[in-house]
């Protein structure tokens, strides 16, 4: 692996200051904007080549939405997304993409995001006709190779969706993300749809597809113990914004945010002598809504730990760990 | 302590197009007043069919409860004509279920849903009704209840629903609550408030619990029992200690080792469970979980192993049981 060290710290994904705000409209023929739900609020994080970044929070944070405007599904409303140094968010038509044969993304629900009516063939072979990367017979073979790749049959090919469980539907989209080769992948709440004995087998899968192919991950999730499990770095977000980044080792053992020490406390631990002697941080309330989120800081109307200034000034972004082992955090405490 | 349910073979069947799917084959076992029970199992274990079938909700058809009794406060469940079930559902025995949104009708008020059990079940008056409908909300913690009554489902959080789900199911002051993956829709932090209220109430108000999960961290620190089913039957069923310190089943083994723990350091690799569970139509002969087992043995696929106590609080299925704890001791759970 010494190799691999030196570039291993090279940026592979570079995000500057991300918004993506979806607009409420008012009125039938003659639309007005009446206000924005501001999914993603100004957000900064960089991703090196090999690693797995995690990037957690509750439903409603915008880490979907996040995942989704790196790879321009969604344009940014404002903010810069590099990918090996090439603004994405600038690319347009064929242009963008050619891009995309580069970045790849993994979805959620195995059951709604495979087409019913295309055999696993057509599903996994789509993207070589798409990006004009192989037909005919070399295509065939293609799709055979990855089907052994994330471990399905290769004589599967002629086969429907319907005919897999929800465990073999995701390998079926992983293959069809690897079809063009990609260098990074962002997987969204890959395996929450799965049953708890399938989880591991995919998170295994995608583990060995890393190390095989020199991958890159983003990898998007609610279950803390399964990001803590994969990730090298882990971002954590709420209502929009990021609060706290730093490596998996540091976020479990030193949280400084408030709102990470509560999410850790209330991630619930499968033994009974620890759980009973457990002092847990239970947040008061609901997520406030992203259509008018409170001033300062937005965590401060659950906060336990809430001062004055955390209404009146928004926290700044900053690294509270040393230039090698980087701890940013977003809070007035430090 | 006495039993508050005793549940003796229990078999629930459904008959599809496709076959019958043997969902629930044949289970037994006994709740005590006061005590959480938790059934552990993934999608298709039985685990929520085999709680329904208690209360009678299964839809026939095609379901059909084909053997068993279910004895409740001296009567057998199994035998009461349809009235006299209404009259232990949602009384004396309460249920609050996974997704809050599709279990409350949104074109009526929190109030109105609340107050109709306790109209129905109580024969309380409107205004009777309505203040203790208020009590109720006051008690599972939503603020400013009296105004709250009159709002529909759509203006609550998913936390606030589930709470309002809970607030109805104690409405009638029941002796059971059956509560089916209460906190899978919500998020960790709304988990943990939903987990603590219902502790809280427990202890106040004195219920047993059933409490169905596919989690086995929330069984850890809620259920004082726990029972795993895989494939329609109970594979093991042990105090909540012992079952974490030392699993007597493979199944239960393969789900602690499947899932990281967030208190351990990053581990190696996940052990994942090979394969797929069985079909239900066609379930293979002998024990049910063999195809997947690491510990099968020849008569695994012949016979079908028993539910036997192992010691006055444990029972498991399986052959080779011995032979597993034996590894365990030597190289511990978590490897």
């Amino acid at each position: 692996m010494s190799s691999n060290n030196g570039s291993k710290k090279d940026v592979l994904l570079e995000v500057k200051g991300l918004k993506m705000y979806f607009p409420i409209t008012k009125g039938i023929i003659i639309q007005k904007k009446i206000a924005d739900v501001k999914a993603v609020d100004g957000i900064s994080f960089n991703i090196k080549h090999g690693e797995t970044l995690g990037l957690v929070g509750e439903s409603g944070c915008g880490k979907s939405t996040t995942g989704r405007a790196i790879l321009q599904l969604y344009r940014p409303t404002a903010g810069s997304v590099r990918f090996e140094g090439k603004e994405l968010t600038e690319m347009k038509g064929e242009t963008l993409r050619r891009q995309r044969r580069e970045m790849q993304m993994i979805f959620q629900d195995p059951y709604a995001s495979l087409n019913p009516r295309l055999t696993v063939g057509n599903i996994v072979g789509e993207p070589l006709e798409v990006h004009k990367l192989a037909s005919g017979k070399e295509r065939q073979e293609r799709v055979q190779e990855l089907l052994k790749l994330v471990g399905l049959n290769p004589y599967f090919v002629n086969r429907y969706p319907h005919e897999f469980s929800g465990g073999q539907r995701q390998r079926i989209g992983i293959a069809r993300s690897l079809a063009v080769n990609p260098k990074f992948i962002v997987a969204d709440e890959p395996i929450s749809a799965l049953d708890v004995s399938i989880q591991a087998q995919i998170v295994n899968l995608l583990e060995d597809l890393q190390a095989n192919l020199g991958l890159t991950y983003l990898f998007i999730a609610h279950d803390l113990s399964m990001v803590r499990h994969i990730s090298d770095r882990i971002a954590v977000m709420y209502l929009g914004k990021l609060v706290e980044l730093t490596d998996h080792i540091t976020l479990y053992e030193d949280p400084l945010h408030p709102y990470t020490q509560a999410l850790l406390s209330a991630v619930p631990i499968p033994d009974p002598y620890i759980e009973e002697k457990r002092q847990r941080i239970v947040l008061e309330g609901d997520v406030p809504s992203p259509t008018n989120p409170p001033s300062g800081c937005n965590f401060r109307t659950r906060c336990p730990r809430v001062m004055d200034i955390c209404a009146e000034k928004d926290p700044e972004w900053k690294n509270m760990g040393t230039p090698e082992n980087e701890h940013w955090v977003a809070c007035h405490l430090y | 302590m006495a039993a508050l349910l005793e549940v003796k073979g229990l078999k629930t069947q459904f008959f599809t197009q496709d076959g019958v799917v043997h969902a629930v084959n044949g289970i037994s076992y006994k709740l005590n007043e006061g005590e959480t029970l938790a059934i552990v199992g993934e999608s298709g274990s039985g685990k929520s069919v085999g709680v329904m079938s208690l209360i009678r909700l299964i839809p026939q058809p095609p379901g059909k409860i084909v053997a068993g009794e279910v004895w409740f406060d001296g009567r057998d469940l199994m035998t009461l004509t349809d009235d006299e079930v209404r009259q232990v559902r949602g009384n004396r025995i309460a249920m609050i279920f996974q997704d809050p949104m599709t279990s409350l009708n949104p074109v009526l008020t929190i109030g109105q849903q609340i107050m109709e059990a306790l109209q129905l079940h109580l024969g309380m008056d409107k205004s009777q009704a309505r203040q203790r409908a208020i009590e109720l909300l006051e008690m599972v913690g939503i603020p400013g209840a009296a105004s709250r009554l009159d709002s529909y489902p759509h203006q609550y959080s998913g936390g606030m629903r589930q709470r309002v789900m809970i607030a109805m199911g104690l409405s009638c002051n029941p002796q059971l609550l059956i509560a089916d993956e209460p906190t899978t829709a919500l998020d960790v932090t709304i988990q943990a408030q939903i987990v603590d209220l219902v502790l809280q109430l427990r202890d106040q108000l004195g219920m047993a619990i059933i409490w169905i999960t596919h989690d086995l961290g929330v069984v850890a620190g809620l259920a004082e029992r726990v029972i795993v089913m895989y494939a329609g039957y109970i594979v093991e069923e042990a105090e909540v200690h012992e079952l974490y310190e030392e699993p007597h089943h493979p199944y239960t083994l393969g789900l602690l080792r499947s899932v990281p723990r967030l208190d351990m350091g990053k581990s190696k690799r996940l052990i994942p469970i090979d394969g797929l569970p069985p079909d239900l139509i066609d379930l293979p002969p002998g024990c049910p979980f063999a195809p997947r087992c690491q510990y099968r043995t020849e008569k695994c696929t012949q016979e079908t192993p028993p539910l036997e106590a192992t010691s006055p609080t444990r029972r498991v299925a399986c052959w080779n049981w011995e032979t597993m704890v034996a590894d365990i001791k030597e190289g511990g759970i978590y490897v």
